[in-house]
């Protein structure tokens, strides 16, 4: 985790985090590829990520390396399986992401 | 913020409205051409046309009458005039109505005709209306309104920002000593366990795991692929990737108190605090059904959009997602998109929709009020005779 006092003005911030530890963090604007700022939700502490691909607002990007079919976690709560190993700084969606839980979902 | 002292409408079964319609309710398709012309030639009247109450039986036509009543007798409604194809239905939907010991008139148009139908029903809606211009709003207690709450066309600003903000405003309702109904049945998937630990007793959670088990294994029998439907396309627009991710941030917007009891659809909570209702998540089914239960506020947090309204329901819709209160400002009520630049605390969000909520209680229209919504659609449970 980066100084939180050198962080950019609030403006700049691009990604929350809803939980400490959660694999993803969600776009609060369109963000292009490049070294961007995210904060946690509930302690604003914020951090650096880096970012490989462009990841429009609302949408998820991977805060790990994640192999496939493993657990991704968002809200400290499984939130589907991977479909193929997603590197971290890139998009996370239906993609590469399916439910557990709609079985004819796949 | 100061507080604004609430006024309301007391009616004779002692609960508490914010809206003072007469509703001219049809009892079946067939009387909705007669029913939207009584309202059309009685200005202010509001007439609720659906495409049911023919051929329904068991358990589907008790939920049907059970909304069709439920929504006559809600708070807001201060009178109604029920029409129907023939007498016996009619007299069924009109009795039920006027046990609130409110004003019901009814009318069938067999022997009599759409036309004759139509001046005995205006000329006793041009009376309620005189008579319900002269209630007055009185004094009320925010504990004493009936609250519901229901997100849609839900995105990833959804469970960051709109429904964090609803949270807080259904907290304070419960502190205030007040009721909240939340449902959504398959929207729990992936969280169930969550609001299964927050049963105030193993009853309540007995009769919510059996709501939610039950509706499973309905959707499972289809053998169908939800995904596009639940996930919506619109969820999936927005950033939502499956119906876990969907779940966890329809749960952000309950508050942090416990589930009190587990209703049936259509059925009336009678313990105060955060009641669970078994609903689909399709946002008019779900409003119909708590007006019908006797909500008289509706809380409605969207992500890329909706815009539903209720005739007999006010719904306020918040959204944090800046796009959609740039292009569809119109529909939003509240913008609380600064929580997703952490410009302002979530407490301060909560004292904004706090304003937006006592200001509707006492007249405000909302914009979905302003601008003609009133999905009105009655859940079916299965397929008429």
């Amino acid at each position: 985790m980066p100084d939180p006092a050198s962080s950019p003005p609030v403006g700049d911030l691009a990604f929350l985090v809803h939980n400490q530890g959660d694999d993803v963090a969600v776009a609060v604007r369109d963000t292009d590829p490049g070294t961007t700022t995210g904060a946690y939700l509930v302690s604003g502490e914020r951090f650096g990520i880096d970012v490989r691909e462009a990841i429009p607002l609302g949408h998820k990007i991977a805060l790990r390396d994640l192999a496939e079919d493993e657990n991704v976690i968002e809200y400290g709560v499984p939130i589907g399986l991977t479909r193929c190993p997603i590197p971290a700084g890139t998009l996370v969606h239906t993609h590469n992401l399916r439910s557990a839980r709609w079985r004819s979902s796949v | 913020m100061a507080q604004q002292r609430l006024t309301g409408y007391r009616r004779a079964d002692g609960r508490v409205g914010i809206r003072n319609h007469v509703l001219i309710i049809p009892v079946d398709d067939l009387s909705n051409a007669v029913a939207e012309s009584v309202a059309r030639a009685i200005p202010g009247t509001l007439a609720l046309p659906h495409p049911y109450g023919r051929l329904q039986f068991g358990a589907d036509l008790d939920l049907f009458f059970q909304t069709m009543i439920g929504t006559g007798a809600n708070p807001n409604v201060a009178a109604a005039i029920v029409i129907g194809i023939e007498p016996s239905w009619t007299e069924r939907m009109a009795s039920g109505i006027a046990e609130t010991g409110k004003p019901v008139a009814q009318f069938s148009i067999e022997r009599h005709g759409d036309l004759r139908v139509l001046e005995m029903a205006a000329r006793a809606a041009a009376r309620m209306m005189q008579d319900a211009s002269e209630i007055s709003r009185v004094p009320v207690e925010r504990g004493e309104l009936l609250m519901s709450i229901k997100c849609g066309e839900s995105d990833t600003t959804s469970g960051l920002g709109s429904n964090p903000a609803t949270s807080q405003a259904v907290d304070r309702h419960i502190a205030a000593g007040g009721t909240v109904i939340f449902g959504e049945t398959t929207e729990l998937t992936g969280g169930e366990h969550l609001i299964a630990a927050r049963c105030a007793t193993d009853e309540v959670r007995k009769k919510f795991q059996r709501f939610f088990d039950d509706y499973l294994a309905m959707i499972e029998r289809t053998g169908a692929n939800l995904l596009g439907s639940q996930p919506t396309q619109g969820n999936i627009r927005g950033g939502l990737s499956t119906i876990e991710e969907k779940a966890l941030g329809n749960i952000e917007k309950t508050g942090t108190t416990p589930v009190v009891d587990a209703l049936a659809p259509g059925e009336r909570p009678t313990v105060p605090g955060l009641n669970f209702i078994d609903t689909s998540c399709a946002a008019a089914e779900f409003i119909t059904l708590t007006a019908a239960a006797g909500a008289v506020i509706h809380l409605f947090p969207t992500g890329q959009g909706n815009v539903v309204g209720h005739p007999v329901e006010p719904v306020i819709k918040l959204s944090a997602n800046p796009v959609t209160v740039a292009t569809m400002s119109e529909h939003i009520d509240l913008d609380v998109s600064g929580l997703l630049n952490l410009e302002y605390s979530l407490t301060e969000a909560g004292d904004r929709l706090e304003n937006v909520i006592d200001r509707t209680v006492n007249g405000r229209l909302t914009c979905a009020e302003s601008l003609g919504h009133r999905e009105f659609a009655l859940t079916r449970l299965y397929p008429s005779a």
